[in-house]
């Protein structure tokens, strides 16, 4: 699929940022009478890191929801690569390359990690359920080719100690890395990461700082994230979009969110100058 | 100094996912296979075979189909019973000839019944599998209890289901394989135990593969979190329908073998009634939710539980036998509890634990 | 009136009694759910277990004879007194109140914060625990229940509705057993339903369904709320067990009927008390009015399956139930 690439630029540390990959278009979202998103507008483009800001309650997790096709908005449209997305299944978005964490780790406590971690690939795996019975043949090959791949994945994040233990033994830090390495390993072209340094220490949040930018900068993943840590919102993204009570307050790189009147009156609350 | 992984590296992918990755552990595989079907047929006798061995090799079906619907993808089932009878009738119906509409269909050969049997339980049961979709939990429980109750009754008014017998029961004919007769009263021990076993071994192996591979972790992710597993990329719809139709298939193999072989003549809701729905459920759940070992051991515990009590207490102490029956219920339904309070994942977690113990033993630290 | 017509009238009445009944086992369901998130199986079998119980006490049975007898070889049945009905329904709330007790000690307490559908399954074993030990005390035999509740069909009904139809018709049949039970019943619920929203102890309870946790940090006992409401519901049971008892005897069926119950949940959704007795009264009249009409079509006793039919396709279209909310899934 081909972007508009006219006006993609080059970032002060030399990654290429290129055409728009996603574009929210007048997004509204209402359970009953309350108004979860109103006339949301935004994009997300090729190899940037968006971060998703807000008070409590903006509305954040509804938009990665509506991205990831568990909400349907009741106006507005999704674009991605250039289209418009029909009405979609979660499932038939994962398949279309999204992948996502969650704010509340939900991972599969019942399997090890590595079992976990395989889940991502799911949507890549296509011997039949026959195939799959007698094992031998395809059904074992492929399982061994994805194997590969998801080692890569946890070698990439310093789990390989873990593979084994089930996730439900595993402290809070390594189960958000081990919902990191599920999504990774769906190889997406999109990353949705909702709030993955939340309730973590200063220590776990710079290794998780540090997978981000990894991640960005050695697979070239478009990465949309929401995040409360000021601090890393500021240092990871390229563009910022703040929310507050369903509406978007202000949008543009970290400086200038910073130096909107409106997101400081409604969000940062007092500027230190 | 044999139980160890010391020293039995992993050089490959392929070697790392193995069933038994120790190798004491698949020696004793072997060893347990040779004398299943190399020791065991020749020493069997009629008490052994029908009170204890051959009970036990197709309740181990149904429950591994069970295990693969309630233990793998979560979705509690009420309806074992009412599927095994659909397994059970249509077995009946294959051996002895159908006339569809005019058409006549021979009698099928018995080993080809079973598992056309099986398939046609698959269908029924992704029939009433599909409100899976909308309902879950306790609530999709009750409505397989709709299957249990409808099935059973279909069975018992439908003439054609029992080819209009005057008692209303299902007589399994005297069928064969290779010249060794299978069904029927004339059945030799030996044989009604080696046909039951070559199917446990080829749905316990079919089992593995399923449970191990993608579909297995379909299954898993949506017993574990329906939400996040259908946003990460699992179609709930197949996953759900695919447990359903895997799980019956099992079921509908247990049920014809339960009526062909074991029992050789049915009446459906003695047979087939809502407690053998629950003994599968309960032999699910002590063995082990989601654990092919456990299947097997739940099938044999729940097997050998009543055959002991009646032996120490009818046969030793002397009891009423309806007393013992009573006690059997007090001591399944404490097991239960006990089990789900003490080790929800049953024998099999306690097997695992020991195991564990085993391999560091002598120096557990 | 065509006499078709008024049959299915009668039929209908029936109906509605027998969902009246249905109802009331389902009461003790909906309550123990909404305490404590629990799926109590066990429930039909807590009403055998209560009928038993009464009969055993009020015809002055030696609990656990036939096991003494069995282990040593003596003799021994009745003690050889009979218990007014009053007392020994008295005697057997407090069995009841034992037995909730016995639950929240031995089994719920091991079990908080565990899935739902653990519990559930905890709840089946229970009912296999309770009918084994149901047997044990006091024999699996069919037993006469007789509490002094009227009996019969309501002749007066009939005399008085008799003119509705042509020669073949003799007033509606009902029996006034039903009656009673319809009565009992409303009284049941508007009792419990002010007990909930009045007393102090209702209000823990309904803290208690909401959120565990904060009942518990705003000082509310949870043992003695589950203990509680676990007792209540055993009282529920009594009373259904004396309906149904009264009605077809008490044997092993009565938990099955129970049984019945569940669809009856179902269709009015697992927290709501209008629910259980709304949906009862469909059930009730639904199976019925099948019966009379599509029953001979299809060889009868279709009264086995057509509750939780209906109530699989019911939920199939509203999975919250008639009087549940609607829930908004989160991630």
């Amino acid at each position: 699929m081909s972007l508009d690439t006219t006006d993609s630029y080059v970032t002060e540390d030399g990654r290429t940022i290129g055409g728009v990959v996603m574009e929210m278009k007048n997004i509204t979202l209402r359970f009953g009478g309350v108004v979860a998103i109103k006339d949301i507008s935004f994009d997300i483009r090729e190899g940037e890191i968006r971060a998703i800001i807000g008070p409590n309650g903006a509305g954040k997790s509804s938009m990665l929801n509506v991205i990831s096709g568990f909400y349907h908005p009741q106006e507005g449209e999704v674009w991605f690569h250039g289209r418009k997305r029909p009405s979609m299944k979660p499932y038939q978005v994962a398949a279309q390359g999204i992948a996502r964490t969650f704010q509340n780790i939900a991972l599969f406590d019942g399997m090890s990690v590595l079992d976990n971690i395989m889940t991502g690939r799911l949507t890549m795996m296509k011997s039949n359920m026959l195939q799959q019975a007698i094992w031998f043949g395809r059904a074992e090959r492929e399982e061994n080719q994805h194997r590969e791949q998801v080692e890569k994945v946890i070698d990439f994040l310093e789990i390989q100690a873990i593979r084994k233990t089930p996730v439900g033994r595993l402290p809070y830090g390594l189960k958000k890395r081990v919902e990191l390495a599920r999504a990774l390993a769906a190889e997406p072209k999109l990353l949705l990461l909702d709030e993955p340094m939340a309730g973590m220490n200063v220590e776990e949040k710079e290794d998780m700082s540090r997978f981000i930018l990894d991640v960005n900068d050695e697979f070239g993943t478009t990465i949309a994230l929401i995040e409360h840590d000021m601090g890393v919102v500021m240092d990871l993204s390229d563009r910022v979009v703040v929310m507050d009570y369903g509406k978007k307050i202000g949008d543009g790189t970290p400086d200038e969110v910073r130096n909107n009147q409106d997101v400081i009156d409604a969000y940062l609350g007092v500027a230190h100058d | 100094m044999i139980y160890r992984e010391a020293g039995d590296f992993k050089t490959s992918y392929r070697k790392d996912s193995q069933t038994f990755p120790l190798k004491f552990d698949r020696v004793a595989y072997f060893v347990l296979l040779a004398v299943a079907f190399l020791v065991i047929p020749f020493i069997i006798n009629d008490y052994w075979a029908n009170a204890v061995l051959v009970p036990f090799l197709i309740y181990a079906i149904a429950a591994l189909g069970l295990n693969i619907l309630t233990g793998y993808a979560g979705q509690v089932s009420l309806g074992t019973g009412g599927f095994m009878a659909v397994g059970a009738y249509s077995c009946y119906k294959l051996m002895t000839g159908i006339d569809i509409f005019g058409v006549e269909f021979p009698p099928l050969n018995i080993f080809l019944s079973v598992i056309v049997s099986g398939g046609i339980t698959a269908v029924v049961g992704v029939l009433f599998g599909l409100p899976s979709l909308r309902i879950k939990g306790f609530y999709l429980a009750v409505a397989t209890l709709a299957a249990q109750f409808f099935l059973v009754w279909l069975f018992n008014k439908w003439g054609w289901a029992y080819n209009h017998s005057a008692s209303g029961q299902i007589n399994a004919p005297e069928r064969s394989v290779f010249g060794i007769i299978v069904t029927g009263p004339e059945t030799a021990a030996w044989a009604k135990y080696l046909f039951c076993l070559v199917f446990v071994f080829f749905v316990a192996w079919i089992a593995r593969n399923l449970t191990r591979g993608a579909a297995g972790r379909k299954w898993m992710a949506i017993r574990d979190m329906d939400i996040a597993a259908e946003i990460i990329g699992v179609n709930p719809l197949l996953a759900k329908l695919s447990a359903f139709a895997v799980s019956s298939f099992f079921v509908g193999i247990a049920g014809a073998l339960f009526f062909s072989v074991y029992l050789g003549a049915v009446e459906v809701g003695e047979a087939f009634g809502i407690q053998k729905s629950f003994l599968v459920l309960f032999m699910v759940i002590i063995g082990g939710l989601g654990s092919i070992f456990g299947s097997f051991a739940g099938a044999a515990f729940m097997v050998l539980l009543p055959v002991l009590l009646k032996n120490v207490l009818v046969g030793a102490l002397g009891w009423p036998t309806d007393l013992a029956a009573h006690l059997e219920l007090v001591i399944v339904g404490g097991l239960i509890i006990a089990f789900l309070v003490v080790e929800p994942h049953g024998i099999a977690q306690l097997w695992r634990l020991a195991k564990e113990k085993l391999r560091l033993w002598p120096f557990p630290h | 009136m065509p006499d078709q017509l008024l049959y299915a009238l009668e039929v209908t009445l029936n109906g509605l009694m027998a969902g009246v009944l249905y109802s009331l086992v389902a009461l003790g369901f909906v309550l123990i759910f909404k305490a404590s998130g629990i799926f109590n199986y066990a429930q039909g079998v807590m009403a055998l277990f209560a009928a038993l119980t009464l009969v055993g006490i009020q015809e002055g049975q030696v609990p656990f004879s036939h096991l003494i007898n069995a282990i040593f070889g003596t003799e021994i049945h009745h003690f050889g007194w009979t218990v007014p009905a009053i007392l020994a329904i008295m005697l057997t709330a407090a069995v009841m109140v034992v037995f909730a007790w016995a639950v929240e000690r031995f089994v719920l307490k091991h079990l908080v914060n565990q899935p739902d559908i653990i519990l559930f399954m905890a709840t089946i074993g229970l009912a296999y625990f309770m009918e084994g030990v149901g047997d044990l005390m006091w024999g699996a035999d069919i037993k006469k229940l007789d509490v002094g509740l009227p009996q019969g069909g309501s002749i007066w009904l009939e005399e008085n509705t008799a003119w509705l139809g042509g020669d073949g018709f003799y007033g509606f049949f009902i029996d006034r057993l039903d009656i009673v039970a319809t009565v009992v019943a409303a009284i049941l619920v508007i009792s419990l339903t002010l007990f909930s929203q009045y007393s102090k102890q209702g209000r823990a309870l309904r803290a208690v369904a909401d959120d565990h946790q904060a009942a518990l940090s705003v000082g509310i006992s949870l043992r003695f709320i589950w203990v509680l409401v676990w007792s209540i519901a055993g009282f529920v049971a009594l009373v259904a067990g004396i309906m149904w008892g009264t009605k077809s005897g008490v044997q092993f069926s009565l938990s099955l009927i129970a049984l019945k119950a569940l669809p009856v949940l179902m269709l009015g959704g697992f927290t709501s008390i209008p629910g259980a007795i709304v949906g009862g009264l469909i059930i009730g009249v639904g199976e019925k009015l099948f019966e009379f009409f599509i029953g001979p079509m299809v060889g009868g006793a279709t009264e086995n399956w057509f509750a939780y039919v209906l109530a699989l396709l019911f939920l199939v279209f509203r999975p919250q139930g008639l009087f549940g909310e609607k829930i908004i899934e989160r991630v």
